[in-house]
């Protein structure tokens, strides 16, 4: 066979191959939109579950996901804006500095039902805050600090370093550098990583499972200290644990988790290219 | 005065500073720790050997039988389906991606893939499980789709947005010049590719693969939904299968605080936090090679 | 004559790279002094060590003193000294903010909080920095929106606005045309009573257009300092004369 006709074999089976990533992909949105979109009324969105979960709206599993997702990266965004600070700013190329990126490497790659037994084990039980909003908060917390640490880290770094120089070279200390001169201006990409990690958690379903969701709450939370329902766990035990569960409702709740994920993810995109224009140096 | 209260806040927040860098230490040092205290607790009550090598996972009869054998090779049984799967299809992706693709094909295949990553895993869970599942059971006549294979299919979707993203990564790093030469001496772009591209691009592409792996043996909700989670030494691809993760997912609930099951949950999680520690280390080695 | 700067035998390295070989050097006080050479003869780093600047680069090695009236520089603290030693840089930096923000910038961290203070601050600043007329009616427009010749004033005029008793210039007109270079070459002259100034400038003409004294440095070692007019008529060593009537550099 000439080399000219194996590249186009070789080609078209490459092209083929791709496909097969790009279908199911498409079919997975193209089914929940056909059959969730019935779904998608006021009604369901913005009322309590009925009959056994069988019926009614997914009010409190939505507002126990935000309420979660929230409180996780209030918490976890200072401190790894903090440590990506650490890293990019104070850290020197030593022995630590080695240990500290192995971590977050390890971290990042620690299954996420692993944080779940750890945020059993720790928050809920040994620091006594039981199964509760800021316990399953916390466990995603740390879950979500490698990307935190990751994306903020990139985009300090570039950050010019002539805009330190010149701060530093008016006497202003370093810390204050940071903060006025190189924060500030590493803002937009802080933030869409931060939306991106908010995305990627608001799906978690592990971490949550023994630390914040609970199976059936008839109303909605009173405080961070209560067990909550979550979209993901919620779609889970209605998908398994149910039988007679209206499709319906199943795809509803499946519809309105992805869409969730989905309009954040493109909140980033948007906010990317809205940056990039704006910031040029 | 002023000026020394400006000083003691700045030597405060570096400090605090300070702590968060290393606190991503402290919290791999915890979890494992965490596991640990618990995992030994178990190991009081049950023998490490009868643990390991155990072949039933039978927690409630009596007495309970701890052996996770057939579950460790339930994950392992998967993960090597998905591998098997995975791998060609995402390398091979890859390539199309970053070689051969034009532009506009190129975007829309990588918003795909950015777009599969993004959708959670109880998602895909559930959508396997209402088409994947009963699909697999016509296509090979079985008695039930909740099997490994369905569930390696699965999975082995769900490490593509890894593998591919990465080894597109490692192969658009390779030096203009390589190729360059190649072209020069008269081979065409295809031969360019496997003979020249491939293997520059290998050490990135296995730290890809080893990190897509990573993923699938700690992925949990699809493949409880979607493995049939019968807790036994699988005798083919077709027979459901109990992967490590899904029995700490499914049993966790039900078992008493303190407990010998409690704890022997948290040991299967210690042998899981082993497993993908060096699966990430490994994974970490390849990639700082293709760094340098 | 006071002597504002002092350095006793320095000498730096990056990494094992001798950069600056056993210096001694004398800065007087409202002196313009010229520092002229070829290319990676040691100036910017020589005057990066003035404010300590090149402690940022962790390869950075030096050794022996460098005296500020008379006191180890070493033993300022690091604000301190960096506020007193003041540096323009070869490019204009303007930090994306508006005009005047970047001037008050660094008044404000040093603890001036007072608007009128403040705003006396930017007027004088740029009124030194022979800036003030052309843009006293936009001083809350982003500073990246002036030309290059007038945000390289302004970084001066931010420079300024921080009461610096010492400037050094690097290379502050490599980037600009002719008539900015002169409106900046003025605003340095101008300086001169009330500061004293270290000018590191690739251009041999645009040295003897404003400094007082001129150092001729070649692979960081100083060969010769003069007054611009000794240095230029009768130069000691032969090196010098030839950088300077351009046989090589």
């Amino acid at each position: 066979m000439s080399p000219r006709i194996t590249q186009k074999i070789a080609f078209s089976l490459l092209f083929l191959v791709s496909l097969v990533v790009f279908i199911p992909v498409l079919f997975i949105i193209g089914i929940l939109v056909s059959k969730g979109a019935a779904a998608l009324t006021w009604e369901f969105i913005f009322s309590m579950p009925k009959d056994g979960m069988r019926g009614g709206g997914i009010l409190p599993a939505i507002v126990g996901t935000l309420l979660i997702v929230l409180c996780s990266i209030s918490i976890a965004l200072p401190v790894g804006i903090l440590a990506a600070v650490y890293l990019n700013e104070y850290a020197k190329d030593n022995l630590l500095t080695r240990i500290i990126q192995l971590s977050i490497v390890n971290l990042a790659g620690v299954p996420s039902i692993i944080y779940g037994l750890f945020g059993l084990a720790f928050f809920v039980i040994m620091l006594n805050l039981g199964v509760s909003v800021i316990a399953g908060a916390l466990t995603l917390a740390i879950m979500e600090l490698p990307s935190i640490i990751t994306t903020t880290r990139n985009s300090l770094n570039n950050v010019p370093a002539s805009f330190r120089e010149v701060s530093l070279s008016l006497g202003v200390s370093r810390w204050q550098t940071i903060r006025r001169v190189v924060l500030p201006n590493a803002l937009p990409g802080i933030m869409t990583g931060a939306i991106l990690s908010i995305a990627r958690i608001a799906g978690e379903t592990a971490p949550i499972l023994f630390t914040a969701a609970a199976f059936y709450v008839p109303h909605l939370p009173h405080s961070l200290s209560e067990q909550v329902m979550a979209l993901p766990y919620h779609l889970y035990v209605i998908s398994t644990q149910i039988p007679n569960m209206p499709e319906k409702i199943t795809y509803g709740t499946a519809l309105i988790l992805v869409l969730l994920v989905l309009i954040l993810s493109f909140t980033v995109i948007i906010l990317r290219i809205f940056f990039r224009k704006r910031y040029k140096w | 005065m002023k000026k020394i209260f400006t000083f003691i806040k700045d030597f405060l927040i570096e400090r605090i500073i300070f702590l968060c860098g290393i606190l991503a230490i402290i919290f791999v040092f915890l979890i494992f720790l965490f596991l640990l205290n618990q995992g030994i607790s178990f190991f009081g009550a049950y023998s490490l050997w009868d643990f390991l090598g155990g072949k039933f996972w039978y927690p409630a009869s009596d007495p309970p039988q701890f052996g996770i054998l057939s579950l460790v090779i339930g994950s392992l049984f998967v993960t090597i389906q998905a591998a098997l799967i995975s791998i060609p299809l995402g390398v091979m992706t890859a390539l199309f991606i970053a070689e051969i693709a034009p532009p506009v094909i190129k975007d829309i295949l990588k918003s795909v893939v950015e777009l599969l990553a993004a959708i959670p895993s109880v998602v895909i869970g559930f959508i396997g499980m209402i088409t994947l599942v009963p699909l697999v059971r016509k296509l090979f006549n079985i008695p039930t789709g909740l099997s490994s294979f369905s569930g390696a299919l699965m999975l082995a979707f769900m490490a593509m947005p890894t593998i591919v993203s990465i080894s597109e990564d490692a192969i658009r790093s390779v030096p203009w010049s390589y190729k360059e030469g190649a072209i020069a001496l008269g081979a065409t772009r295809w031969q360019t590719m496997y003979r020249i591209i491939l293997p520059a691009s290998l050490p990135g592409i296995m730290g890809a693969v080893m990190l897509g792996m990573g993923r699938v043996i700690g992925e949990t909700m699809a493949v409880m939904m979607i493995t049939g989670n019968a807790a036994h030494i699988p005798s083919s691809v077709f027979d459901p299968v109990r992967t490590m993760t899904a029995t700490i997912a499914a049993e966790m609930g039900e078992t008493v605080k303190g407990s010998t099951h409690y704890h022997s949950l948290f040991a299967i999680g210690l042998v899981l936090f082993i497993i993908t520690f060096i699966i990430n280390f490994i994974a970490d080695t390849f990639m700082r090679k293709t760094r340098r | 004559m006071v002597v504002k700067i002092q350095v006793n035998n320095l000498n730096c390295w990056f990494k094992n790279t001798q950069v600056i070989k056993s210096l001694f050097l004398s800065i007087l006080e409202h002196e313009i002094l010229g520092i002229i050479g070829p290319a990676n003869s040691g100036k910017t780093t020589f005057l990066r060590c003035l404010n300590r600047l090149n402690d940022l680069n962790p390869h950075f090695k030096s050794k022996g003193e460098i005296l500020k009236d008379g006191r180890n520089i070493n033993t300022i603290k690091l604000e301190t000294l960096r506020q007193e030693i003041g540096m323009v840089f070869a490019m204009p930096i303007s930090l994306p903010m508006s005009i005047y923000d970047n001037i008050t910038y660094g008044a404000k961290q040093h603890g001036i909080k007072n608007k009128k203070e403040l705003s006396g601050i930017v007027e004088e600043s740029l009124v030194k920095a022979s800036l003030w007329d052309e843009v006293k009616g936009r001083l809350d427009q982003p500073a990246l929106q002036l030309s290059g010749g007038q945000q390289q004033r302004l970084c001066i005029a931010r420079t300024l606005a921080v009461q610096p008793e010492v400037i050094l210039f690097d290379e502050p007109c490599s980037g600009l045309d002719p008539i900015s270079t002169a409106k900046v070459e003025e605003t340095m002259i101008n300086l001169k009573d009330k500061y004293t100034i270290v000018l590191v400038t690739n251009n041999v003409k645009q040295a003897a257009r404003v400094s007082s004294r001129i150092a001729f440095f070649l692979m960081g070692e100083l060969v010769e300092i003069d007054t611009a007019n000794d240095i230029f008529v009768k130069p000691s060593d032969r090196r010098t004369e030839d950088y300077i009537t351009g046989r090589f550099g």
